[in-house]
């Protein structure tokens, strides 16, 4: 059991590596709160006020982002939105510059979504201020492996136990690899599916299972989690086609009984309909938790901001 | 200028051809004059007190001229890497290199083995040669066109130049900065299987074998890899290969959480393959200890992983570290010599790495015992560039003697 004087002793959310079960259980706890709030009609908690949040996102993204500021305007931040096309880093500034510009520039809390692995603990380690991993390049999304976690836990009640399959191209997904370390921590059984060219070397040693066989790795699963393929990952690199992956590793109806009888279907988008997931699956509100997973990111991205920052705004027990 | 004679008293003398003793070494007009119960006479004194006299380090094959590191090192004279800015493909290139270090550390250029280092066409080793090059190397990477290799080695044999590479498949690498593996997976960093290497050292032996050409690997790094020269060397294909400390002391795990010090080509490899690097070492496979020395500073370093720039400082920790292999009892000290001075001479046909009468007096006096920290922060290299930041190691070079005139 934790002996640190408060549940989240963490400055920084740079992955879901070095949290402990109960840590990753915290925040969905906190989450929970957030998201009876968000599905009132008075959106609004000012706890962050006067605080400045700090999107950084160096590859682009939609909706992750504006999941991000959603959830910063919820709770009474400032959110300022740093683009990278519109940034100096195209004139050659290095990422450690420009990490102490946002810090000199009193930043609260920095979310940063980059393309290169490890470039978020790059910046943690120079700024004074909470850092949050919106992504960094094939390492981790921590944000989503909870929002996912909550989304699971929500729906079948509980993650222990369950048999929850990843399938796709494991080998370039953070959002993969994040999921793995939290469905382990609490103790789900997980199994990675896709082609063999997809999956990353010695990705037992995560403490899943390796499937090639779509069929074989979906056999009885709960949850069956689809990950987005990239378009150009298709044209004969990794993959010989979108057609031919369509039909070897694309769910469809009859692909998923398979699974168990009320397996959920989970993506993290956006989707390539018709490719890695039909639409059939995909809009099959019984099975599919896939609109639910982008609420979930909300609340769970306030719970982040919440808990990070009570130290700064000097919550009784966070110093 | 004639320099005054100086008697090293009171040592352990580890001669790599006639082992261990105690006693001095005599040295005039810049040669070992005598060895063992030297009687000074009117020549300057320095008390070993015990400490090991060797013969200075022969490093083959740094990417840097970098004085104030090797003579930190105990490296008195260091083969530089056609590796540089231009590379060096010209012989007034490898003229003027040649002469960056006298007289305290003689840097030996090598030639780059083809234009611009680009694998494609020859350069002019002949005339190279002739300015001073010591061997040929491919540089920091392999060529990828077999053709293009063939015609090198049938061309640098002739010359009796050896020819050093760097084996790892271009094709299998491109874009990796890590050996596949646990640590890469869970790191999301792009990846190449271990076998990129024992492929670039299956065809560029073939070659060797078909030439009949004296082919060095730089770094060899994988227990497939040694397999392969073992058997070649049975064969008798005329094979040598080297080593860094970094690889047979770190594994892959050593990047942690992507410390950009340990990004090195070839990258640092999964346990196994450290722990057949080392049984390498004790059964002889490994004919040379190098440093590979590449200062790289925080513009090159202090970036994403997957950004920054592979090498290490490894100069002035070469010996440090070395020392390691014989207080595990894989080596003797003499041995050690044999990989870290004698055998790296008579590969680039250099004089050094004997203590024989006679020969020039570039040696070395070694605490082996002096429990120190290696300091990121205080190297005598121009970064301090190295995975061993905050190791606690043991031993230490205590003077540098280049031509029978102590340095530092």
């Amino acid at each position: 059991m934790p002996t640190d004087p408060h549940p989240f002793p963490h400055r920084h959310l740079t992955g879901i590596y070095g949290l402990q079960p109960w840590e990753i259980s915290f925040l969905l706890d906190e989450a929970e709160q957030w998201i009876a709030l968000n599905r009132g009609t008075a959106k609004h908690d000012d706890r962050l006020a006067g605080l400045t949040l700090i999107n950084a996102f160096f590859e682009n993204s939609t909706r992750t982002l504006l999941s991000f500021e959603i959830a910063g305007k919820r709770l009474g931040a400032d959110v300022v939105n740093m683009h990278v096309a519109a940034s100096s880093v195209k004139k050659g500034e290095t990422l450690i510059d420009t990490a102490m510009t946002l810090n000199a520039m009193r930043a609260d809390m920095i979310v940063i979504r980059h393309e290169a692995s490890g470039a978020v603990h790059l910046i943690a380690d120079k700024v004074d201020c909470p850092v949050l991993n919106a992504g960094d390049g094939r390492h981790e999304h921590p944000t989503q492996a909870l929002l996912d976690a909550l989304t699971i836990r929500r729906r079948k009640g509980r993650i222990d136990g369950l048999r929850v399959a990843i399938c796709g191209d494991v080998l370039h997904s953070r959002v993969a690899r994040s999921n793995i370390l939290a469905l382990t921590a609490l103790n789900a059984e997980v199994r990675v599916v896709g082609p063999p060219t997809l999956l990353p070397p010695a990705i037992e040693r995560m403490g899943v299972t390796a499937y090639t066989d779509f069929d074989a790795g979906l056999d009885g699963a709960d949850v069956v989690m689809m990950l987005r393929l990239q378009r150009e990952r298709m044209a004969g690199g990794f993959v010989p086609s979108p057609r031919e992956y369509h039909a070897l590793y694309g769910l469809t109806p009859e692909r998923l009984e398979r699974a168990a009888p009320d397996a959920l279907v989970m993506h993290p988008g956006p989707m390539n309909r018709g490719v890695e997931i039909s639409s059939s699956v995909a809009d099959d509100a019984e099975r599919s938790a896939i609109i639910e997973q982008v609420e979930m990111g909300v609340a769970v991205r306030m719970a982040c901001l919440d808990v990070l920052t009570r130290a700064r705004r000097g919550v009784p027990g966070w110093n | 200028m004639e320099l005054k004679p100086l008697a090293i008293l009171n040592g352990r003398i580890i001669d790599p051809q006639g082992g261990e003793s105690r006693g001095g070494v005599l040295i005039h007009d810049r040669h070992i004059a005598a060895i063992g119960d030297v009687t000074p006479g009117d020549a300057e004194v320095i008390d070993a007190k015990g400490a090991l006299i060797a013969p200075g380090i022969v490093d083959a094959g740094s990417f840097a001229i970098d004085l104030k590191a090797f003579t930190a090192g105990g490296i008195t004279r260091a083969a530089l890497m056609p590796d540089q800015s231009p590379p060096l493909d010209d012989a007034a290139l490898v003229q003027r290199a040649a002469a960056a270090g006298k007289p305290d550390v003689w840097i030996h250029p090598i030639a780059a083995a083809t234009r611009d280092l680009a694998g494609e066409e020859l350069a002019e080793i002949g005339l190279m040669k002739a300015a001073g090059a010591c061997a040929v190397a491919t540089g920091r990477h392999s060529i990828a066109d077999a053709a293009v290799m063939h015609r090198l080695l049938s061309y640098a044999g002739a010359l009796d130049m050896a020819v050093i590479v760097h084996a790892e498949d271009r094709a299998l690498t491109k874009g990796a900065v890590a050996t596949a593996g646990e640590t890469a997976t869970r790191l999301g960093l792009p990846s190449a299987p271990a076998i990129a290497e024992a492929i670039a050292i299956a065809r560029d032996l073939m070659l060797a074998e078909d030439t009949g050409a004296r082919i060095h690997f730089h770094q060899v790094t994988t227990a497939t890899g040694f397999d392969l020269i073992r058997a070649a060397r049975k064969r008798g294909v005329r094979v040598t290969c080297g080593i860094t400390p970094a690889h047979l002391l770190l594994s892959d795990t050593a990047i942690g959480l992507f410390r950009t010090f340990a990004r090195l080509t070839p990258p640092l490899r999964e346990e196994r393959d450290r722990l057949a690097a080392i049984e390498a070492v004790r059964d002889g496979t490994v004919d040379i200890l190098c440093s590979a020395h590449d200062p790289q500073g925080p513009e090159a370093k202090r970036l994403p992983y997957v950004d920054a720039e592979p090498g290490m400082a490894g100069a002035e920790t070469l010996l440090t570290l070395a020392l390691t292999l014989v207080r595990d009892g894989v080596i003797g000290l003499p041995r050690l010599f044999e990989l870290l001075s004698t055998n790296p001479a008579r590969l680039l046909g250099l004089p050094g790495g004997t203590l024989a009468v006679g020969a020039e007096a570039d040696l070395i006096l070694v605490d082996p015992d002096t429990p120190w920290k290696i300091d990121a922060d205080r190297m005598a290299a121009k970064a301090g560039n190295t995975p061993f930041d905050g190791l606690p190691v043991q031993g230490k070079v205590l003077r540098t003697i280049k031509g029978g005139r102590a340095l530092g």
